[in-house]
């Protein structure tokens, strides 16, 4: 009687999954219909982009690359019958050099471009850790001279006797810490670079030029513009700020109260105040403040006042680097027998600082957005010349391309610098786990 | 064993001022401080040395002089035989509207976006990601600047709502006009008085009071308003009552009692009664002449930087927002509903209040920023604290040094008080450790 059972000797072969579950489908389904509340949401979504690009791309596509003035664009754009008219780009033709170079002399432009170009050369080795050659950092250091003789001109001595301050510096600790000391050698090694810069480098400079004269055309600071000069105000202001930041974070850290008070009432003060205010303290107060008869250009007041701006900012950047690092290695630097300085430079500020990139790249990204401001104050960074390519009687009315071409430059860089300082923080985070 | 000592008959000498670790850091620091107070009469003895040259003097005694401008968006009366004082009153009664409207707009754009950026929905959550990358990597001057020129060069001119056929009409039942010369809404109007001055019925407003007399502080303070936020205040009091006899019973007897009619009627009913009985009603905006009449004209320069500093600032809180959702662990969410809590309970009692101690400070400061960026009002003529006591008043008077520093301090003190009272609020939801 039990021979009638049945029992299965293999197993069942395995069923494809439900067509609804798996591939396009059930993608689909759970990624824009899993409930009612989701699917309204799609399809408003989707109307939403329809109504978008259909209005927008027909728009976009307009052969009006070389029209003169917003009449002819108007002309071609009837010809063509758009109901809704058509973007006007020929004012991009005709302005995206001065949008880009200010009123940078013509044949002097592969200036600007080369230092440019020279920027990630010499960023390459603090950004990308691993895989650049340490000795770059030399070329780094040499960038800081090289750039702004790039930029402004003139005879290639005052940089080079700007470099031979620093080795008299160094020149002036190496002889004197035997003689009296290390630390008459350290203000020696402060002091006589700046008196030979005050005093020195512009007679001397002017002499060598007269003997050889080896240098490049100069350009003023009035000519500088456009986009070229949000980035040169940015890159010069976070540049030197590095320095001032590290130190104000230092002092806010201190155990010292008045150094630490004097830090803390720098940094909150230039925090509390719109960058607007500090700009109109720029053109209008630096002036007064200086010595009598002392003037220099708007540009680098500009540049004084946006690197004291972004050194408040960058300290507290800097200062969550040094909160961030674990209590162990002040105490290890500490046990070594390290003093204050040798600790910091050794032990603290290198990792500090490295995990602080993040947060500068943030910082040089908000900074990057903020130099647009100088506009305010007359001069003639992308905004600035908007106004007066707004006023030119063949461009009057036009909005979108002009304002777009310059979103578009921005976001560009503001976002690839921003993914940058993602990947950063990812890189970092996998170094500590 | 070594031990070491201080040298004995240490008698003190100068070198130890700088060696010995006992007096270094006084030593540091009053070299520190003689360094800075050196710095600070620098600055000082060139200022007047500046100002004499120029022959200037130091004073804010133009605070008092008659300002002689017009500012056409403004909160209290003024008029251009006013001080600068009063006009400098009036540009930061602007510069604090905008920063608060600008703040509550920018929040709920902000939560709303950075909620639905963690959607499910993979296209919404798209598209928010879109907004805000393409708003936060583009400079907030260039949003407010574009705003302006498309109010200015895309929307109609009042004239354009003339005649038979119109070339546009008003929108919200024929209420709110949207115009290149700035936007009318509707005024909320209570009761007022005929020609002959007798109200028009029993029903009426309460009237003005005219505080400060004749001073650059004067205002008028609505008995209306008065009444209005007085009843409000005792309803949500009333009200908090009942939620707290709730409170009581659930925890007596395990049942809440159904109070929510309750609630919500104690403050809206008298609120109603109170509006009806003051004759409240709309003042819609007419167009008469060239222009419209009755209303609220907000200008295109307030509407423009209004919205482009409230959406520039969402997209940061939008990812602030995000960052504190997803910084509270799933266990936390899973725990909750092993409680048998519902999805909205969870959301309330369990995410919210924790992920709020992460979004707060991060908060306070986007607010800040938003503060401090609405002095680009200034760009677009928006007569804000820039724009009157820094831009016109400096002008008309050339005292750069008084105005930049004043403005300066008043938007450090704005800046202070915000974040002091955020720190308030955020040691009261700070993590109690036990």
């Amino acid at each position: 009687m039990s021979d009638l059972s049945y029992v299965r000797k293999d197993m069942l072969p395995e069923k494809a999954p439900p067509v609804s579950e798996v591939g396009a489908i059930g993608w689909l389904r759970a990624n824009l219909f899993s409930g009612w509340f989701n699917s309204i949401l799609t399809v408003a979504s989707v109307y939403l982009i329809y109504t978008l690009v259909s209005s927008i791309l027909p728009w976009l596509w307009s052969p009006t690359w070389s029209a003169g003035s917003l009449s002819e664009c108007r002309e071609i754009v009837a010809e063509l019958g758009k109901e809704h008219g058509g973007a006007c780009y020929g004012v991009i033709t005709e302005r995206w050099q001065q949008l880009l170079f200010g009123f940078y002399p013509q044949e002097l432009r592969w200036r600007p471009i080369l230092t440019f170009v020279l920027l990630f050369v010499a960023l390459a080795p603090v950004l990308f850790t691993d895989g650049v050659p340490r000795k770059m950092l030399w070329f780094t250091g040499l960038y800081l001279f090289l750039a702004p003789w790039l930029m402004w001109g003139g005879a290639i001595w005052t940089p080079l006797l700007v470099i031979a301050g620093l080795a008299l510096g160094a020149l002036a600790f190496r002889v004197l810490s035997g003689v009296i000391g290390a630390l008459g050698a350290t203000i020696a090694a402060i002091v006589a670079p700046i008196l030979f810069w005050l005093f020195l480098v512009g007679p001397l400079s002017s002499a060598l030029a007269s003997i050889i004269p080896l240098g490049i055309e100069v350009v003023e600071s009035r000519l500088f513009g456009g986009f070229m000069l949000s980035v040169w105000i940015g890159v010069v202001a976070i540049a030197i700020s590095l320095v001032l930041g590290v130190v104000l974070a230092l002092g806010r850290q201190s155990d010292l109260m008045i150094v630490k008070y004097l830090s803390v009432g720098f940094i909150e003060f230039i925090r509390g105040v719109p960058l607007i205010t500090l700009l109109f303290v720029a053109s209008t107060l630096l002036n007064i403040f200086l010595p009598p008869g002392t003037n220099f250009d708007i540009i680098l007041r500009v540049m004084i006042m946006a690197t004291l701006f972004a050194s408040a900012y960058i300290a507290e950047v800097v200062r969550g680097g040094l909160a961030a690092l674990p209590r162990g290695q002040y105490e290890a630097a500490d046990a070594l027998g390290l003093d204050y300085w040798k600790s910091q430079r050794l032990i603290i500020l290198p990792q500090a600082l490295k995990i602080s990139i993040p947060g500068i790249v943030s910082t040089f990204i908000g900074l990057f957005k903020d130099t647009t401001l100088v506009s305010i104050i007359g001069l003639l960074d992308p905004i600035g010349l908007t106004g007066s390519i707004r006023a030119d009687a063949n461009w009057n009315g036009i909005v979108w391309e002009l304002y777009g071409f310059i979103a578009l430059l921005f976001f560009l860089s503001c976002f690839t610098m921003s993914r940058y300082s993602m990947w950063l923080e990812r890189k970092l985070r996998k170094g500590h786990s | 064993m070594a031990t070491t000592t201080d040298p004995k008959g240490g008698s003190f000498r100068l070198s130890m001022l700088l060696y010995d670790s006992r007096y270094r850091s006084a030593t540091i620091q009053i070299v520190a401080l003689i360094g800075f107070l050196i710095l600070i009469g620098w600055l000082v003895s060139n200022t007047v040395q500046n100002l004499a040259e120029l022959g200037k003097s130091v004073g804010f005694g133009f605070l008092g002089e008659r300002a002689g401008y017009d500012i056409n968006q403004r909160l209290l009366d003024y008029d251009s035989n006013d001080s600068h004082l009063r006009a400098s009153l009036i540009g930061l009664l602007n510069t604090l509207l905008i920063a608060v409207l600008g703040c509550i707009a920018a929040t709920v754009v902000g939560v709303i976006v950075g909620v639905l950026r963690l959607s499910q929905n993979w296209l919404v959550a798209r598209i928010m990601t879109v907004y805000v990358e393409m708003f936060r990597n583009v400079p907030v001057l260039l949003w407010i600047v574009l705003s302006m020129a498309i109010m200015i060069e895309t929307l109609p001119p009042p004239s354009a709502f003339r005649g038979e056929d119109p070339a546009a009409s008003m929108i919200v039942s024929d209420s709110v006009a949207l115009t290149n010369r700035g936007v009318y809404v509707p005024e909320p109007l209570f009761g007022r008085m005929d020609e002959e001055g007798a109200y028009t019925s029993w029903r009426h407003s309460l009237g003005d009071v005219h505080l400060f007399g004749d001073s650059p502080v004067r205002f008028d303070v609505s008995l209306d308003l008065v009444a209005i936020l007085a009843i409000l205040i005792a309803g949500l009091l009333v009200s908090g009552l009942v939620k707290h006899r709730a409170d009581r019973i659930q925890n007596a007897t395990g049942v809440r009692p159904r109070t929510w009619y309750w609630r919500w009627g104690v403050v809206v009913i008298p609120l109603l009664l109170l509006l009806w009985v003051l004759g409240f009603y709309l003042g819609k905006p007419e167009l008469r002449g060239f222009n419209f009449q009755g209303g609220t004209h907000l200008r295109n320069s307030f509407i423009a930087l209004w919205l482009a500093l409230s959406l520039y600032t969402a997209a940061f809180i939008a990812e602030i927002v995000r960052g504190g959702i997803l910084a509270i662990s799933h266990g936390q969410t899973e725990a909750a509903a092993a409680l048998g809590l519902r999805s909205r309970r969870i959301m309330s009692l369990v995410v919210l209040p924790q992920a709020l101690r992460v979004i707060i400070p991060p908060l306070i400061s986007q607010y800040l920023n938003l503060t401090k960026n609405s002095s680009l009002a200034i760009a677009v003529g928006y007569m804000d604290l820039t724009g009157t006591l820094m831009g016109i008043t400096l002008n008309q008077t050339g005292r750069e040094l008084e105005t930049v520093l004043l403005t300066m301090l008043i938007y450090l003190l704005i800046s202070l008080a915000i974040s002091g009272a955020m720190n308030v609020y955020n040691n009261s939801v700070k993590l109690k450790e036990r």
